[in-house]
């Protein structure tokens, strides 16, 4: 498989990247590391006619200890999220959940960016970015902008950034401490989760997405308020099933999505209690 | 476009259109035919190559994107006549059965014993979970990985 002829352009700095893809307009994507677009391209699902290549602007593939939250750079690739010091010590959540993306191979290629910009709610960073409450920082030809996870899934494969603006940073806050529990449920090792789940817990608060179980990654809140009253987490999971309405497809009916949200967010909760 | 790729230790130079794929610059340009396409949809494995040192899918990079760095191809591992150790490991512990995974799978092994040189039973079966063997031959699979690896 092939995709559809396009022209290519390397950028070597944000700027230059936002500035082609002005040029060019909604004709143009960005390519990063390319797992999500190239696929997509070889089922002529996408046909951009220029690819503006970002993945050599190095100074956006970073990991920092910025106080209060950790931010990294887009083009971090997930590999180097798995492995990160300071992501076990601050967001194991995080680190362990870039761990489940894909393979190997695939991770040494995809980035946290492009995973995040393309917006699939059936991928893993997306649901556990938005689960730890983090913030996007997009850049236009105006300059930044940040965008709250919860605020920046808009639809299937749709997201808050505009044609002219690039993903370039995301903060994750410091997990302090927090419990955590990442499920993913799938039939083969490499595939994308059936249902997936992201938690988080301290005392009180907590913090739950859901993987695939919409058209967007789902903020389970009625789940976190549900614990913060004193739910148990029997009781708080059983919520999760009523926090979206999933397909059916090939892989599962929607009843059945709807009861592996509430075993899965049980079984996260539950390790991230421990 | 015009790239330079250095393959097996050789720099070659190529003009290409924007979407040729790795996997196809090197099996059709440089006629490098070890690396094989199966899913051609980054699922199994079988175009593992290695790019500047780590196993990547070459079905799913553009040869534009591979500009400038260093491929390492299953013909590339043997030195001087002699196999490299993963290739051993998979020829006396019949670690293939029809083979077409074969390219693939010894690639991604060795890149994984690049960055874990001891590996669990364990750790090489979720270490290879990118690549897909259609005989299901993984049990010799395993232990070719293991034998290379002097863990058993």
């Amino acid at each position: 498989m092939i995709p559809a002829a396009f022209d290519y352009k390397r950028a070597s700095s944000a700027a230059e990247a936002i500035s082609l893809v002005s040029q060019y307009g909604s004709d143009a994507k960005f390519l990063a590391g390319g797992h999500s677009l190239l696929p997509l391209m070889k089922l002529r699902l996408a046909q951009p006619a220029m690819l503006i290549d970002i993945g050599r602007v190095k100074d956006l593939s970073y990991i920092k200890d910025a106080g209060k939250h950790i931010a990294i750079g887009a083009l971090t690739r997930h590999m180097d999220v798995e492995t990160s010091k300071v992501l076990h010590e601050h967001a194991p959540l995080l680190s362990h959940a870039a761990g489940h993306v894909g393979d190997a191979q695939v991770r040494h290629r995809g980035t946290i960016g492009g995973s995040i910009a393309h917006a699939d709610p059936a991928s893993d960073l997306p649901a556990t970015t938005l689960a730890l409450g983090a913030t996007y920082v997009v850049q236009g030809p105006k300059g930044q902008r940040e965008i709250a996870a919860a605020n920046f899934y808009k639809g299937f494969l749709e997201s808050d950034l505009a044609a002219d603006e690039m993903l370039v940073e995301i903060r994750v806050p410091k997990m302090q401490g927090a419990g955590w529990g990442f499920q993913k449920f799938n039939r083969r090792a490499q595939d994308w989760a059936i249902v997936g789940v992201a938690a988080w817990r301290r005392k009180n608060e907590a913090g739950v997405a859901l993987v695939n179980m919409g058209s967007t990654p789902i903020l389970a809140t009625s789940v976190a308020d549900a614990l913060a009253k004193g739910a148990s987490v029997g009781d708080a999971a059983a919520l999760a099933s009523n926090e979206a309405d999933p397909q059916s497809d090939l892989n599962a009916s929607t009843e059945y999505r709807k009861h592996l949200a509430s075993v899965l967010v049980r079984r996260a909760l539950e390790d991230a209690s421990k | 476009m015009k790239v330079s790729i250095t393959v097996n230790g050789k720099e070659h130079h190529g003009d290409v259109e924007p979407r040729t794929l790795l996997v196809h610059y090197i099996r059709e340009v440089l006629g490098l035919t070890g690396t094989n396409v199966g899913c051609d949809s980054s699922s199994c494995g079988a175009c593992t190559i290695h790019m500047n040192g780590e196993a990547v899918k070459s079905c799913t990079i553009l040869a534009v994107q591979a500009d400038g760095s260093n491929v390492t191809t299953i013909e590339g591992l043997a030195k001087d006549g002699v196999m490299h150790p993963m290739q051993t490991a998979f020829m006396e512990n019949h670690g293939l059965q029809c083979g077409y995974c074969t390219p693939g799978m010894v690639m991604a092994a060795v890149g994984l014993l690049n960055e874990n040189p001891k590996p669990t039973e364990e750790q090489v079966r979720v270490g290879l979970e990118g690549n897909l063997c259609r005989c299901t031959g993984y049990h010799n699979i395993v232990k070719s990985v293991l034998a290379a690896a002097g863990s058993k």
